[in-house]
């Protein structure tokens, strides 16, 4: 076996330093009855390097890869290019193999790193701190509201209906067990966003208004509106950034008066992955530090009075004050963090800018080819990267002809509000760097053929 | 003014109907150094042996319980900035809050400074 | 006589030992490098992506939400963004570098042909809501993996897509929780050993239970009979850890189970240590319910400084009823599925719902199947039989320099547990860690679990050849040994690491989150 070094010379000589006649001694803990001999049922005995890949590489080919076709899926996860250096980098051993930064004497790259995305996060989002990874937007969203619950001490959850259905779907099961009173909108197919539905759902009870930006449709909410309102009766501002490049054009919800921005940051350096692992953000005021769930990294100095890191205010988390911690939270996204940390460095803030700018524009051109076809339009009045189009017949009809015309043209709004009739015929279509203008007019041409 | 003590190391100093309660010299050397006090809310009611308080260390977070029952009356204020006045001055600047107490009986169960300096010793 | 060597070179060794440690003009030490952050080395408007030409204004229509400037973010080119990370990358010690023997944490080397398949365009380059036709591929990765955890554990049934142990442990509560409701006797109450990890009683704490701790008996482990008084109606499950967190296999699992099946409660297993049994016997045989299996544990998934992870449960007949969904099914006729919303009022009625956006880790997915594939099962069962004899080894090659409070207990499994106990007077289990830091090793948890004071727990893992851990145990001998005399110099250990201890009181008390201008 490749990847044990021991010898049966080396077992011989370990067991006679233990006292141990045979392995077996090591396991007598475990009752004999219930011991397992021989091979294990219906587990295979081991495999070659070149079996395992060309294994691994038969499943793989089995997929349509977001590469190989013309692809319009966003909906949460959105495809960007990744520079080469990005996964380069994180692939160093002493980033890669790294644990958790428990001995910060030893650890100083990994919370360096940490302490430089913590403030490229917070800078981004507009908020004075952010923490150091969550595992995904929608788990991120869930802690944000159980953080409103504790700062404010109450236990009503306004959710605007542009929320995405997976991050609505987590808070209803874990509210469901909690027991925080959730009031969910629905969504619904305007060309504005809920915010005034939003904004009178907001009551003196509320914790917390959650309000996507942009919304799952591709629809822009007012964030100071909302924030004005929700702040006027108490209420926190929980902001969630499914697509953070949109951030590179649109103005930061911190600035807009968010008390709490959380967010996905696949979209910066971690690519698709069949949707896991991601990367969760958590940004927010600084006066809420000691309720924010998560690991944080703060700076410092050591003995010789150098500055150096080390992660800080650990009595927050479950390690230490176990049930009373603000979250279970353990092993985060650190990697993917990384990743994201790297690309942004790549990008600076002007580059995220320009980013952000091409991606809008072949939205543009995207949503202009396609509502050139007869009895499709656009529900946005204004948009970011992604757009909801209205189609004269079912969307996921249309999303699986499509496919077999070698076209990934978008998410279908009932694959994540299924049963909803109303959505029924809604498309979301999102383009970023990658989509190339001969991809816009194949995707036209097939939908035109669809549709015809 | 009477001060008194609990065996979980808070004191308790009565004047009248108020009392100040603070943690003894004793606890904040085993707490180590004290990186943040969390402090109840003015106005709050609490109950004999409520946690009211939390004081955090870098690898720990304790518990304070309520000597008494009463209405919190006030905190204090330089513990925002400075939570190290709990390890400089335990028993004097360093103090939490202010009660007024519901029922000074309760005193009663309480230690003197004696009774607790044996009670120390004998941990 | 013509000059042979115009250059003037010669070859001279200077004289050791003179100058060592004079500063230098760059703060530098050779290959001791000192990095910046990258807010004081790039500036907003460099950019190391060349990026389409600028495509204009944008739409009109969406002026009103436009930022005023572009985000004050530095940017760096390339080759300064690889120069900055490569050269905080050698801050950091990593399994790579050596033996990284953190207990509970199982630190073994990472197969690179799973990081090479992980990154397969058909894996990696997915979207997780394309057509299912278009991934077949993916749900049978997810499928084949899945019933490799179901067949390794005994158990019928497993939710892939927890995100890491934390979020497995609240999966499994959740199905408890979700079961109770729905046989009408919701329950109140979970037991947790005072030695299980803190993620325990805060997941029970998080799913909206309250927590009681359970003793522990004097040899280490769960005391069978105390958690029997202790349960009844109220009781609605146990967290046990197996092996338990003093690296002890909890020989009563089976009566524990049983008791607390009589009860009409559930046992949730923490998973955590399952690299030692796994292959030698099945939860699913010690009646357990639930598991989380951290995948970036027993299967090797690579840490990554902190995560991603990833926490598939495995879970017994009476819990499967209420998982999570998605999850994959394959059918009769081979083809395999997705269930999702869309289908759950049908397919999986009683589940408890989704606890995350789309599927899971995939990516973990990827590299977990190809280490067990490579294994095998007759490999799986090996590195349990290595991973036990090398703590075994660490155990009985220390014990007479460190106190190891359940060193009678019986052998241990995949950790060697030692405590402070012996050491001279102020010296303590930070100065053992530090000191193993200045020997070049990475130093084994400390101060956990809590239930031991000053707790060393050392889990080397079946991936430590014997000379390697030769070096490591001399290594802690001799720091141990140091320990013992009281040598001054370990207080202020390490000496030799790119920085000394670190203030963590400081970082606490104003704590600086962020990078600003002026907070140096």
């Amino acid at each position: 076996m490749r990847y044990l070094p021991l010898t049966e010379g080396d077992r011989a000589a370990m067991l006679d330093v233990i006292g141990a006649a045979s392995v077996d001694d090591l396991f007598v803990d475990i009752p004999a009855d219930l011991r397992l001999s021989g091979p294990i049922e219906g587990v295979p005995n081991h495999a070659s390097e070149i079996a395992v890949d060309a294994h691994m590489a038969r499943l793989a080919a089995k997929n349509v890869s977001a590469g190989q076709v013309p692809f319009f899926l966003g909906a949460g996860a959105y495809r960007h290019h990744i520079p080469a250096s990005v996964d380069h980098l994180i692939q160093r051993g002493e980033f890669l193999t790294a644990y958790t930064p428990y001995q910060p004497e030893i650890a100083q790259g990994t919370l360096q790193v940490l302490f430089e995305f913590q403030t490229q996060v917070a800078r981004l989002f507009g908020t004075d701190i952010a923490n150091a990874s969550m595992y995904d937007g929608s788990t991120a969203c869930w802690e944000a509201i159980q953080m409103a619950g504790r700062l404010t001490r109450r236990s009503r959850v306004v959710i605007s209906g542009g929320l995405h259905a997976h991050y609505v779907e987590v808070a209803r099961t874990m509210a469901r067990f909690t027991k925080e009173n959730l009031a969910m909108l629905a969504p619904s197919l305007t060309a504005q966003p809920d915010d005034a539905e939003v904004i009178a759902a907001v009551d003196d009870e509320t914790a917390c208004v959650v309000v996507q930006y942009p919304d799952v449709f591709g629809r822009i909410p007012d964030l100071a509106a909302i924030a004005e309102a929700a702040q006027a009766k108490g209420a926190l501002l929980v902001v969630v950034v499914t697509e953070p490049v949109a951030l590179g054009l649109l103005e930061a919800p911190g600035n807009l008066g968010a008390d709490i921005v959380v967010g996905e940051g696949q979209a910066l350096g971690v690519g698709l992955q069949f949707g896991g692992p991601y990367l969760g953000l958590f940004g927010c005021r600084e006066k809420f530090v000691r309720q924010m769930p998560g690991r944080v990294c703060g700076q410092t100095v050591d003995a010789a009075g150098k500055r150096g890191f080390v992660l800080t205010l650990s009595t927050r988390e479950q390690h230490i004050r176990r049930e009373k911690a603000t979250s279970n939270i353990c092993t985060n996204s650190g990697l993917c963090a990384l990743a994201f940390s790297i690309h942004l460095t790549l990008l600076g803030g002007e580059g995220l800018a320009g980013l952000a700018r091409v991606c809008h524009a072949q939205t543009r051109k995207l949503v202009a080819r396609l509502t050139q076809i007869e009895g499709v339009s656009c529900l946005n009045e204004a948009f970011f990267n992604e757009a909801t189009i209205l189609l004269p017949a079912s969307a996921r009809e249309t999303v699986r002809e499509l496919a077999e015309k070698g076209v990934l043209g978008g998410v279908a709004a009932t694959r994540l509000y299924p049963g909803n009739e109303a959505l029924e015929n809604a498309l979301l279509v999102a383009s970023t760097e990658l989509t190339s203008d001969e991809d816009i007019a194949e995707f036209g041409k097939a939908l035109q053929g669809v549709l015809a | 003014m009477t001060r008194y003590f609990t065996e979980e190391h808070e004191w308790i100093a009565v004047e009248g109907e108020t009392g100040t309660v603070g943690i003894t010299d004793y606890a904040q050397g085993q707490l180590g150094d004290i990186t943040f006090v969390e402090l109840p809310e003015a106005g709050s009611e609490v109950k004999k042996a409520d946690s009211v308080s939390v004081i955090d260390s870098v690898k720990a977070a304790s518990d304070i319980y309520a000597p008494v029952s009463g209405t919190v009356s006030g905190v204090n204020p330089a513990l925002e900035d400075e939570p190290e006045m709990v390890n400089s001055d335990a028993e004097g600047a360093g103090w939490l809050f202010k009660l007024t107490l519901s029922d000074s009986s309760e005193l009663e169960g309480l230690m003197d400074a004696d009774a607790y300096k044996s009670y120390v010793d004998g941990l | 006589m013509n000059a042979v060597n115009p250059s003037g070179w010669q070859p001279s060794m200077g004289r050791a030992g003179e100058g060592g440690d004079a500063p230098t003009a760059s703060g530098d030490k050779g290959l001791m490098l000192e990095e910046p952050l990258i807010f004081e080395l790039g500036v907003a408007g460099n950019c190391g992506v060349d990026l389409p030409d600028d495509p204009g204004e944008p739409d009109p229509a969406l002026a009103k939400f436009l930022r005023n400037s572009a985000p004050n973010l530095p940017g760096l080119s390339e080759p300064e963004t690889v120069r900055h990370y490569t050269r905080l990358s050698r801050q950091n010690y990593g399994i790579d570098l050596g033996p990284f023997p953190l207990g509970s944490c199982t630190m073994k080397h990472n197969p690179r042909l799973n990081e090479k398949v992980a990154r397969l365009p058909g894996f990696a380059d997915v979207h997780p809501l394309q057509p299912q036709d278009t991934v077949t591929g993916a749900l049978e990765v997810i499928n084949q993996l899945a019933m490799l955890l179901c067949k390794l554990t005994g158990m019928p049934g497993v939710a892939m897509s927890p995100k890491a142990g934390a979020h497995g442990e609240l999966c499994g509560i959740l199905c408890i929780r979700a079961a109770l409701e729905a046989r009408g006797d919701p329950r109140e109450v979970i037991l947790v050993p005072e030695s299980a990890h803190g993620t325990n009683p805060a997941t029970a704490a998080f799913a909206g239970y309250k927590v009681e701790s359970i003793p522990g008996t004097a040899d280490g482990r769960v005391d069978l009979e105390a958690l029997k008084s202790r349960l009844g109606p109220d009781v609605a499950g146990v967290m046990i850890t197996n092996p338990n967190t003093c690296g002890l296999f909890e020989r009563d699992m089976k009566a524990i189970s049983d008791a607390v099946h009589a009860a009409g409660g559930y046992v949730y297993c923490d998973g955590a240590n399952f690299n030692a049994i796994v292959g030698k016997v099945r939860p699913g045989d010690l009646g357990v319910d639930a598991m989380h299996i951290n995948l970036h544990k027993t299967f090797s998934t690579p840490h990554g400084g902190g995560g991603p992870g990833s926490g598939p449960v495995v879970l017994s007949e009476a819990l499967c009823p209420f998982g999570p969904i998605p999850y994959t099914a394959k059918y009769e006729d081979g083809s395999i599925r997705l269930i999702e919303e869309e289908d759950a009022a049908t397919e999986h009625p009683q589940g408890f719902g989704r606890m995350t956006a789309f599927h899971g880790q995939m990516g973990m997915f990827t590299r977990a199947l190809a280490y067990i594939l490579s294994h095998g099962g007759d490999g799986l069962k090996q590195v349990a039989e290595d991973a036990v004899l090398n703590a075994n080894y660490v155990l009985r090659s220390c014990q007479d320099l460190l106190a190891s409070p359940y060193g009678e207990s019986g052998p241990c499994m995949h950790e060697a547990l030692f405590d402070e106990t012996g050491l001279a007077e102020g010296f303590s289990t930070l100065d053992i860690a530090k000191g193993l830091i200045d020997e070049g090793f990475h130093p084994m948890t400390v101060y956990f679990p809590l239930v031991v004071r000053g707790a060393m727990l050392v889990e080397p893992t079946e991936t430590e050849s014997k000379a390697g851990l030769d070096r490591f145990i001399a290594s802690l001998r001799a720091v141990a040994s140091r320990a013992r005399e009281g040598q001054e110099a370990l207080h202020s250990a390490p000496h030799y690491a790119p920085r000394r201890r670190l203030d963590e009181t400081r970082a606490a008390r104003k704590p600086v989150l962020v990078w600003k201008e002026e907070s140096d």
